[in-house]
């Protein structure tokens, strides 16, 4: 992990088994199945759902500055606490919380590497007490909004070039052959993707074990579409959780400096009326 | 307790790649189907046996995927 830009923002699973009862430390398994915790987590740590406690269940947000600084207070989590995220699918949701996170300025927020796949695999220690928290104070910042881009933004990158986009959907989705992954509900009314995108979907970053791959490995993923970090990179996915993932890669992996994620994703762009959509694979040179 | 008897193996479901992963804690053993592209979570079930577990993931996955619409690209 030591060539990364950041290799600070990682941690192994045998970190974890190691310091997993230090002293402020606070452990949050995130997952896409929020079921997933409920059958065994890493003793003590807590479960955030992403559906529920992970954004604004009124509007479609994140979460506010309030709202934020109580899911940290309740969860035992003060401004100088270390939080260790992991979660499933190779960390989706755990690198959504991540980037949250850094949105509000926490400054020691980490990723088990691998996930709780790899902790699972490796037959490590589970646990299904529900820890109950010592309520914490927390004050957080006020958005960094450049790690987030809006549609106006997407907007002008798109017709001026100005950005990089990525998306980081499936080749199928990213062709319009299916408006949602495999089995998963329909939640756009067209396919494609946005015109000039490349396509480079969020799971080739990982290996079988679901760690990250190597810093040369990603650079010359990136590289070979075009994705260097002499622009400003935008990488969006269908609701922003795959892509949140590839932009704690691009932004902490590889140290690009202005990469944002586009939360509103295709569920957003895929559902405007008279937005231009390119559908096939993506154009040569785009 | 741990995760003990882990087990990853990719089968195809009506054409479309699945990966189910299974695995014993205590006398339960559980299952996740999730597609392989890009891997997202399609059912999550329990048995006794492993083989049990798994045809209820294979039984809730095939039900999802058959909804799923292929467009003409």
């Amino acid at each position: 992990m030591a060539d990364y830009a950041h290799p600070e923002v990682l941690v192994s699973t045998e970190w974890v088994a190691q310091h997993r009862t230090d002293p402020n430390i606070v452990i949050a398994e995130v997952d896409v199945d929020t079921a997933a915790y409920n059958e065994g987590h890493i003793p003590g740590a807590i479960g955030w759902a992403w559906n529920t406690q992970l954004c604004d269940t009124v509007r479609r947000d994140i979460l506010s500055k309030q709202q934020f600084e109580e899911l940290m207070a309740s969860s035992g989590i003060s401004n100088d606490t270390t939080v260790i995220l992991y979660g499933d699918n190779n960390n989706w949701f755990a690198a959504w919380a991540f980037w949250q996170m850094k949105i509000y300025g926490h400054k020691d927020v980490r990723i088990m590497n691998g996930g709780r796949k790899k902790w699972l695999a490796e037959g490590r220690e589970l646990s299904t007490e529900i820890p109950q928290p010592k309520r914490a104070t927390y004050k957080a910042s006020d958005p960094d909004l450049s790690l987030r881009a809006f549609l106006p933004q997407v907007q002008v990158a798109m017709k001026e070039r100005s950005a990089a986009l990525v998306d980081v959907r499936s080749p199928q989705e990213f062709t319009g052959e299916i408006l949602a992954p495999p089995g998963l509900p329909e939640t756009c009314q067209r396919g494609g993707h946005i015109p000039g995108a490349r396509n480079i979907p969020w799971g080739k970053a990982c290996n079988e074990d679901g760690t990250f791959k190597s810093y040369e490995e990603l650079k010359e993923l990136y590289r070979s579409e075009g994705i260097d970090g002499s622009k400003p990179i935008i990488a969006y996915c269908r609701i922003g959780e795959r892509s949140s993932h590839t932009w704690f890669v691009l932004k902490y992996l590889l140290g690009f400096n202005n990469v944002s994620n586009y939360d509103g994703s295709w569920t957003e762009w895929g559902n405007l009326v008279g937005a231009p959509i390119e559908r096939g694979a993506a154009a040569v040179g785009a | 307790m741990r995760a003990e008897d882990y087990r990853e193996r990719r089968i195809q479901i009506d054409d479309w790649p699945v990966t189910l992963t299974s695995y014993r804690v205590g006398d339960v053993y559980h299952c996740k189907a999730d597609n392989v592209s890009p891997g997202a979570t399609l059912a999550r079930t329990s048995g006794v046996t492993r083989q049990q577990a798994e045809e209820k993931a294979i039984a809730r996955a095939r039900e999802l995927l058959a909804r799923t619409r292929r467009q003409p690209v």
